[in-house]
């Protein structure tokens, strides 16, 4: 039975899942024109959710229902910042909704429970509860991505999308049959000391290979990317920028739970795994990357190249790597929401500011849209001191400790082919001349503006004060 | 006598089979749809398999899981159809593909 105290474990879960609910059916009652109401208050239900989950933190790692759910350090972290990023998307997309006749309550009650989803997924201590969390973040991101109705290139892009990402789940789904079947246990922990002496570890093997497809499809490393470009382009860019950055964070998450609490025994196995689509990714994202002319594709290019990166810490396999990739993926969801933050504060109706050659002179008109700009593109390039820089440093660092030398070296070749796509969009902003007869220009809202100059402040102070937030890094994976 | 090893290869066989056609087909995207169940099925199959097998509850449990969210999970996609069919008038495969690059 579960008692008070499994319940108050649980309470920043709890109270969203109320909270989303009460906000749907106020959303029904609301007139249309009382919708920022819906706004402000979601963005403060997202807030006290960050507060019950630090406040609440116990100091010890602490389960819940029988081990499904584990209170830990590394929930908590990707927590505080999967609802961090959620509350910057909730800002960005307003003003960009409003223009579009998007703004609607199911953005705000789908967007609530694709976080819920995260939440659960990084807690889960269960494979149930692996895939349980999984299934609530995608299928609230598959309507999420359809949210533009009379869109051709939103419902391709959200049937792409569910497609792959149903068989991404099926993947995933098989490979936990057959770890179950080797090791006769769900419990992530018990799986863990069962790993070590099963009597079938082919079969093991066998699902761990079937388990790093599906982990490879959500995180959407090569060669299993293909979903990402169409879904980043064809959907709303106010729901790319979720896809794009909390997301991102999940996806650690479950590869940190499956690979390392689950089956770090088998670490010898998934390295070498790991090792190949890391690079696979760096050279797919930032090849492919070179030629694209839309902002977003080339923005998705560069996510799957950053997920390399990120596969590049992970590939340690020790909790200096980890602490490297998950410093690593929250720099990379701070820096793409800003990223498509910015495209969504130059976006206005009927404009959506998604081609590279939208963005040419920028500067002359907007200077200072110009340089957010160029701060987001240089932390994403990994320009030191920006934010991306030190994130890079630290993978390539925990690659090298863990004898993989090479793959820091190739790491470090295509961050410098990476360079190439990332400066030329600076490039078209500085010095080329803007396109006659057109206009662009940042939002009137002042709030959009506000938290954007914010965000991306926080991407050039993060990158010249990332120690204490790389210590909180560290701590969570110790002991 | 029936033994797991028969359940794990009907598992894998219809597991294949889902795979396959989700690759294969080029017509109709329900196709596809009823090829994600059956991946599930299949997945369901080595659950039950392996649960029985073990003595093991938590597998058949598991299966409830599976089947409840992919019910959802269908749902979601027929209504994802429908407005694909409704925006392109067309449900063929091979025609979804205004996005490139």
């Amino acid at each position: 039975m579960p008692n008070l105290n499994d319940i108050l474990i649980l309470l920043p879960e709890f109270y969203l899942v109320a909270a989303a609910c009460l906000l749907l059916l106020l959303d029904a009652f609301m007139k249309p024109e009382q919708r920022p109401v819906l706004h402000w208050l979601s963005i403060a239900v997202l807030l006290v959710a960050i507060y019950l989950v630090v406040a609440g933190q116990p100091s010890q790692a602490v389960t819940a229902f029988n081990g499904m759910f584990i209170r830990d350090g590394v929930a908590e972290i990707l927590k505080v910042f999967s609802l961090l990023t959620t509350v910057l998307v909730f800002f960005y997309a307003k003003p960009y909704l409003q223009d579009r006749k998007l703004f609607v309550g199911e953005f705000y009650t789908l967007t609530i429970f694709a976080v819920i989803g995260i939440m659960l997924l990084v807690s889960a201590g269960n494979l149930i509860m692996v895939y349980l969390g999984l299934e609530l973040l995608t299928l609230s991101s598959y309507a999420l991505v359809a949210l533009n109705r009379d869109s051709r290139l939103s419902s391709e892009a959200a049937i792409k999308y569910f497609v792959l990402g149903a068989l991404a789940s099926g993947m995933l789904l098989y490979g936990m049959s057959m770890v179950y079947g080797a090791t006769g246990t769900l419990d992530l922990v018990r799986l863990h000391t069962a790993a070590g002496h099963t009597g079938m570890p082919h079969l093991l093997v066998f699902g761990l290979i079937f388990m790093i497809v599906g982990i490879g499809f959500k995180l959407g490393a090569a060669p299993f990317h293909m979903w990402i470009p169409d879904v980043y382009q064809g959907s709303p860019t106010a729901v790319t920028v979720f896809i794009g950055s909390a997301q991102k964070l999940a996806a650690f998450g479950m590869a940190y739970r499956l690979l390392a609490s689950g089956l770090g025994d088998l670490s010898q196995h998934w390295q070498l795994m790991l090792a190949c689509l890391a690079v696979l990714s760096l050279a797919i994202g930032n090849i492919v990357a070179i030629v694209q002319t839309n902002l977003k594709r080339l923005l998705a290019y560069s996510t799957i190249s950053h997920m390399g990166y990120l596969l590049v810490g992970l590939v340690n396999a020790g909790p200096e790597g980890y602490a490297a990739s998950l410093f690593y993926a929250i720099s990379y969801a701070i820096t793409s929401a800003a990223a498509f933050g910015m495209i969504l504060a130059l976006a206005r109706a009927g404009f959506e500011c998604e081609e590279i050659d939208d963005l040419k002179g920028l500067n002359q008109r907007s200077p200072w849209a110009a340089f957010l700009m160029m701060l987001v593109m240089f932390s994403l390039a990994g320009v030191p001191p920006l934010f991306g820089f030190f994130g890079k440093l630290l993978v390539f660092q925990a690659a090298i400790h863990a004898g993989y030398l090479w793959l820091a070296l190739v790491g470090a070749v295509f961050a410098i082919i990476g360079l190439y796509y990332y400066l030329r969009v600076v490039k078209v902003m500085y010095f080329d001349k803007p396109v006659e007869g057109t206009e662009v220009h940042l939002q009137k809202d002042v709030s959009v503006r506000l938290v954007l100059s914010l965000n991306v402040l926080a991407l050039l102070v993060l990158g010249i004060v990332w120690g204490p937030l790389f210590g909180w890094c560290q701590s969570v994976f110790v002991g | 006598m029936i033994t797991l090893s028969h359940f794990i290869v009907l598992g894998a066989v219809l597991f294949c089979i889902a795979l396959a056609s989700l690759f294969i087909n080029r017509k109709n995207v329900i196709v596809l749809l009823m090829s994600i169940e059956l991946m599930l099925l299949a997945v369901n199959i080595n659950f039950v398999a392996f649960s029985r097998f073990l003595g093991d509850v938590a597998g058949q449990v598991f299966v409830f899981f599976i089947l409840t969210v992919a019910a959802a999970e269908t749902a979601i996609g027929l209504a994802i159809l429908v407005l694909l069919f409704r925006n392109r008038s067309t449900i063929n495969v091979a025609e979804i593909d205004s996005m490139k690059g």
